[in-house]
């Protein structure tokens, strides 16, 4: 499925300049140790706001919840309705989610809770953003 | 005079705080509503603005109230149902020249501010406090609640109104573009429906607890029922259609549990309320309806989207702080008006107050039993946003009206009308209110 072009900006450069070597990369509090996602300007948890860093995880996880998409607001995804639309758990720290199209898995056929890993794919404007595909056996 | 956002003092977020200390001291008393639309025609008189001065005037009216008398006014600012006027579009001047403008040429059409309003009810002269509850009526009365309990105000109005411009949901901007910016792309690039965080909770509720969508049919057939009865209302007044259980369940997806009827449709409307103290409103033209409690939850979900475990612990943390500060048990509940739009989360928010002795995983068989007007356990009988259409005000006015006695043809008839809650919006976090009949 053909995604929207990037442009990162200041706080998700990492993420996307990591996305085009093929890296995943979370957000990590230094201070509390803790990952989070979506990423933002100060750690959640930390009551002044812990100082994070970029922390590259496995590139695994588990399809914790999907639902059918039938009618999107973004104009470019609609010809490809009805599309599977995935949340993705980590192996590193089951709290954290991650979007999913889960590509090659039929739609509205999704196996919950199999093992998957991430893959890259182009968008329209040639980012690479982390996709996830089901991990055969 | 600057109108400040309400400061998170003025809410109760926390467990352990006790009785509230207004207890009983604060009452509603006026009801005022505009007539619905489904989308702008551009006139004037229907602009977002003018509908909200309709609503206030026919809230003061209702509690019988002169004008110079009222010193208070919150104001939920944002008015969008989704819908945005487009960079670039032309003003619409005639609109803007039939009315007192601020420096900002939408307000009153695009949004609302305090000083907008003021400028147009020339007769409201004596208001000096005015505040914004951010997002909905819900929290707009956490706040009317406080300020007039800590003396902020004593005769206070409260309104939140809804804009709707041509156009499909949300599928102008950034949804229209060829990128995205970085930030929103991790959140937006895989094109979730509004609807789409709610829908995946329902399933994962569903496939915890052994239930299914089909089992949604009642409650949503209940609560189109109480919406036709709801004059105020957008289906009673353009679309007077039952939602049987063959049309909801043959309605098309949006996201997959959710369809269409589960989508809550967006309209223009106008909702404010007259609130005053204890005391003032005894001598009002209608029936004081007292707050016992108002709770919040400002709780977000560790991740993107919150999961089952998460709205659980809240809900049930909620129901807590709701009885905690009202004194009370789920027990004197007459009735229960929390959010459903989406259709699909209100099961949460039953669950979570422990309605009628019910736990988690066990809302959808009630919903099987009888959960009419008529019965010993309405649910909904506002019909919310289900019933009347996309505003988040629908539960409270029916709270108001069911203990003042004047729902009309919703006014509960198997059980008396003495203790009622209302809040939202979803069931992680949101704003709640315990109205009474009486004021201990
Ligand atoms: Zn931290």
């Amino acid at each position: 499925m053909a995604k929207q072009g990037v442009d990162p900006d200041e706080l998700t450069q990492p993420f996307w300049d990591a996305a085009n070597e093929q890296r995943l990369v979370i957000q990590n509090c230094v201070d509390c140790d803790r990952l989070q996602h979506p990423p933002s300007n100060t750690c959640r948890d930390c009551d002044d706001g812990g100082a994070l860093e970029w922390k590259q995880v496995s590139g695994r996880g588990t399809i914790y919840n999907y639902g059918v998409v039938h009618d999107c607001p973004v104009r470019l995804l609609q010809e490809d309705q009805p599309f599977n639309l995935a949340v993705i758990m980590l192996d590193d720290d089951p709290g954290i989610q991650m979007y999913s199209h889960l590509p090659g898995v039929p739609v509205d056929d999704v196996p919950v809770g199999a093992a998957v890993e991430v893959i890259f794919e182009p968008s329209a404007n040639g980012q690479l953003v982390p996709e996830w595909r089901v991990i055969d056996g | 005079m600057t109108t400040p956002t309400a400061p998170d003092s003025m809410y109760r977020n926390d467990e352990g705080l006790g009785i509230w200390e207004h207890r009983g001291k604060v009452a509603a008393v006026g009801v005022g509503h505009a007539p619905t639309s489904r989308r702008w025609d551009g006139r004037p008189e229907t602009c977002v603005g003018a509908i909200t001065i309709d609503a206030l005037r026919k809230a003061i009216d209702d509690a019988g109230v002169a004008p110079d008398q009222i010193d208070g006014l919150v104001v939920v600012p944002v008015t969008t149902t989704g819908a945005f006027w487009e960079a670039g579009k032309p003003l619409p001047m005639d609109v803007i020249q039939s009315f007192n403008q601020t420096d900002d040429p939408l307000d009153g059409i695009a949004k609302l501010s305090a000083e907008w309003l003021l400028k147009n009810m020339p007769e409201l002269t004596n208001v000096n406090f005015t505040m914004y509850g951010p997002g909905c009526m819900s929290n707009a009365l956490n706040v009317t609640a406080q300020a007039v309990g800590d003396g902020l105000t004593h005769t206070c109005l409260v309104v939140k109104s809804w804009h709707n411009f041509e156009g499909r949901y949300y599928q102008g901007g950034a949804n229209a573009g060829a990128a995205l910016p970085g930030t929103p792309a991790i959140t937006q690039l895989w094109g979730g429906p509004a609807s789409y965080s709610t829908a995946l909770q329902f399933a994962e509720y569903c496939r915890k607890y052994g239930k299914t969508h089909e089992m949604m049919a009642p409650f949503m057939e209940n609560s189109r029922r109480n919406g036709l009865r709801f004059p105020e209302g957008y289906w009673a007044q353009h679309r007077p259609e039952e939602l049987g259980p063959e049309d909801y369940l043959a309605s098309r997806w949006i996201a997959k549990p959710a369809n269409l009827f589960d989508n809550d449709i967006p309209i223009m409307m106008s909702g404010a309320y007259l609130f005053s103290t204890a005391e003032r409103a005894a001598d009002m033209k209608q029936k004081p309806v007292y707050i016992l409690n108002h709770a919040s939850s400002n709780t977000r979900p560790r991740s993107l989207l919150p999961t089952l475990d998460e709205v659980e612990a809240d809900t049930a943390r909620t129901g807590r702080k709701i009885y905690e500060g009202a004194g009370i048990t789920a027990d004197d509940l007459s009735f229960e008006n929390m959010y459903d739009g989406f259709s699909l989360f209100h099961q949460f928010h039953l669950e979570g107050l422990g309605y009628r002795g019910i736990k988690f995983g066990e809302a959808l068989d009630f919903y099987q039993t009888d959960i009419s007007i008529e019965g010993p356990n309405p649910v909904s009988p506002s019909g919310g946003n289900v019933g009347s259409g996309r505003s988040r005000v629908w539960m409270h006015t029916d709270c108001i009206q069911q203990l003042q006695g004047r729902a009309g043809a919703r006014q509960v008839t198997g059980v008396k009308p003495e203790v009622g809650v209302s809040g939202g919006p979803m069931p992680l976090g949101g704003n709640y209110t315990v109205w009474s009949a009486s004021p201990d």
